[in-house]
């Protein structure tokens, strides 16, 4: 479904992405582990559109989206739920969720799709008038996701979901990743809790400065001594 | 002065206050929006003002439209213009150091400004009487019929304003960009066209206050445009940069206070008052009455 193929992002000269290439088949719950500033988020706004890369192929269902700007691969059907969340913080719940269905105009589906969010999310349905930036850590998270998942991508980008949240809710958090996944979306999650992101994950990716070192089926990556002693603590 | 002369004086001078003040207000919402999303103080904006009052002009003098059909087409072709400077001037330099836009746009400015003279002349024109003047005396206040046009103008449009930001998907965009642009991009919002929208809402808003004016003191010139921008930009910061109703409120704040100033000390005073609010508001709360702390993204 995604396939990026040697492809090399600089930020100013800092080069950060160093010839990287990797794929997401289509259903599948693809994890991109590694250490801070091994360049995960940067993979995932290049994805995006948000920056470009110098060199290399991005190809989305068979057409390139490398370099094209960010709301034409939206359209495309790429959502991406960033670092941090990035709510609209001075925004209602309800407007965030709207501006995720930016690129649409089907009112109806809009709506249904809604209900499908809150189903998902059931304290966004009672916060939907509360300002974005009032939500607790969690509701934030679960906010962006919503929001994300409003423009109906095929394949969903989740940047670190679990940073600074209790561990019950990551849990939480994890099972609707996998049910999101189950129900139909495709996703290529990045973390740094690769515990848990290896538990659901089909394929993994270990990025480490800007290369990717060791890639293959999660289960076994999981069982790896490198990956063991590196990420999972032993 | 008793104390009722000084009464009857303080209403009177609120009065003008409030019909000055609006079109600070108007100015004002141009640089604050735009502000809010690409974080340039655009310059250029007085004199997109007073192109706005010579679009009225050439309107009303040339092509004897009367006074709505001459403010809607000065609207439109300034809106039009201040897309294309944002287009020719300014996109270009998105990625450019704030200062290097900042250069720009005092650029753009001197440009409007003596490419006017050379165009229209540096002579003053005379705005035609839109209406006849009249004057109504309510229990000894004075309140002449522009004042009166220029508040309700000034009024609906600002509702309007309100309406489109809040409520519509453009404005909805709007908001979106200005709070964190990479995370509207990720939305799927066309982040060059909500700035060249922004452009064209913000210079329409001042070619209707450049029309008001034209309509209220008569005279134009392509320099008319100066100190009402610097003033205007003194009542963004005062109600806070970036902040829509900040820009309204700080307009007739310092509408008002210029008026009392003019009023009750002397019209010389006046623009000093306007550049002492700057000082102080800077000094003392940098952030505008309605800002909320400085928080520069990242
Ligand atoms: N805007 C930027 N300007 C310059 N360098 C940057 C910028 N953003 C990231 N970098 C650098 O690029 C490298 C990769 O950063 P990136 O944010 O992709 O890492 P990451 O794997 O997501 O880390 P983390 O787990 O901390 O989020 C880092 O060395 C970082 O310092
Ligand atoms: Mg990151």
């Amino acid at each position: 479904m995604l396939k990026i193929e040697n492809i090399n992002v600089f930020y100013g000269a800092i080069h950060a992405i160093k010839g990287i290439s990797l794929e997401v088949n289509e259903g599948q719950i693809v994890t991109l582990i590694g250490a801070n500033g091994a360049g995960k988020s940067t993979i995932l706004r290049t994805i995006s559109g948000l920056l470009k890369p110098k060199s290399g192929e991005i190809t989305f269902e068979g057409k390139g989206i490398a370099g094209k700007p960010a709301q034409d691969i939206v359209k495309l059907g790429i959502s991406q739920v960033p670092e941090g969340r990035r709510v609209f913080a001075n925004m209602t719940v309800l407007e965030n969720l709207e501006l995720g269905a930016y690129i649409r105009s089907d009112k109806q589906g809009i709506k249904d799709d809604m209900e499908v969010v809150f189903q998902r999310f059931p304290r966004l349905k009672e916060r939907l008038t509360q300002l974005a930036g009032t939500l607790s850590g969690g509701e934030q998270q679960m906010l962006a996701m919503g929001r994300a998942l409003m423009s109906r991508p095929r394949l969903l980008l989740l940047d670190e979901p679990s940073m600074g949240l209790a561990p019950l809710l990551v849990k939480e958090i994890f099972s609707i990743i996998k049910d999101i996944n189950t129900t139909g979306t495709t996703i290529l999650l990045v973390e740094q809790n690769a515990n848990m992101a290896l538990s659901i994950a089909h394929q993994a990716y270990v990025l480490e400065t800007g290369r990717i070192t060791l890639s293959g089926d999660a289960k076994e990556l999981a069982a790896s001594e490198e990956v063991r002693k590196a990420y999972l603590g032993g | 002065m008793d104390f009722s002369s000084f009464i009857h004086q303080l209403i009177q001078q609120l009065i003008n206050g409030v019909s000055l003040g609006s079109i600070y207000a108007l100015i004002a919402l141009g640089y604050t929006m735009v502000y809010g999303i690409i974080k340039l103080i655009n310059f250029a904006h007085g004199d997109i003002y007073m192109l706005g009052a010579y679009l009225g002009f050439f309107a009303t003098a040339v092509f004897k439209m009367s006074f709505v059909p001459a403010l809607i087409t000065a609207m439109v072709g300034a809106a039009i213009c201040g897309m294309i400077i944002e287009r020719l001037a300014y996109r270009p330099l998105r990625n450019a150091p704030k200062i290097a836009v900042l250069i720009t746009a005092i650029g753009v400015s001197l440009l409007l400004e003596y490419g006017g003279m050379l165009l229209v002349s540096p002579q003053p024109r005379t705005f035609p009487a839109v209406f006849e003047a009249q004057t109504y005396n309510f229990g000894g206040f004075v309140v002449n019929n522009q004042q009166i046009v220029i508040l309700a103008v000034s009024v609906l449009l600002m509702i309007v304003l309100t309406y489109v930001v809040n409520r519509t998907k453009v404005g909805k965009a709007m908001r979106a960009c200005s709070f964190d642009t990479d995370a509207a991009r990720l939305m799927g919002i066309d982040v060059n066209r909500v700035i060249s929208f922004t452009f064209g809402i913000g210079s329409a808003l001042a070619a209707a206050a450049g029309v008001l004016v034209g309509v209220y003191y008569n005279s134009i010139d392509p320099l008319m445009g100066i100190m009402p921008g610097l003033k205007a930009f003194v009542a963004a910061v005062l109600g806070g940069i970036g902040v829509i109703p900040g820009a309204m409120a700080g307009g007739i704040i310092l509408g008002v206070v210029e008026a009392l100033v003019s009023g009750f000390i002397s019209s010389t005073f006046r623009d000093a008052a306007a550049f002492a609010i700057l000082i102080i508001i800077l000094l003392f709360k940098p952030s505008g009455i309605f800002g909320k702390n400085v928080r520069e993204k990242v």
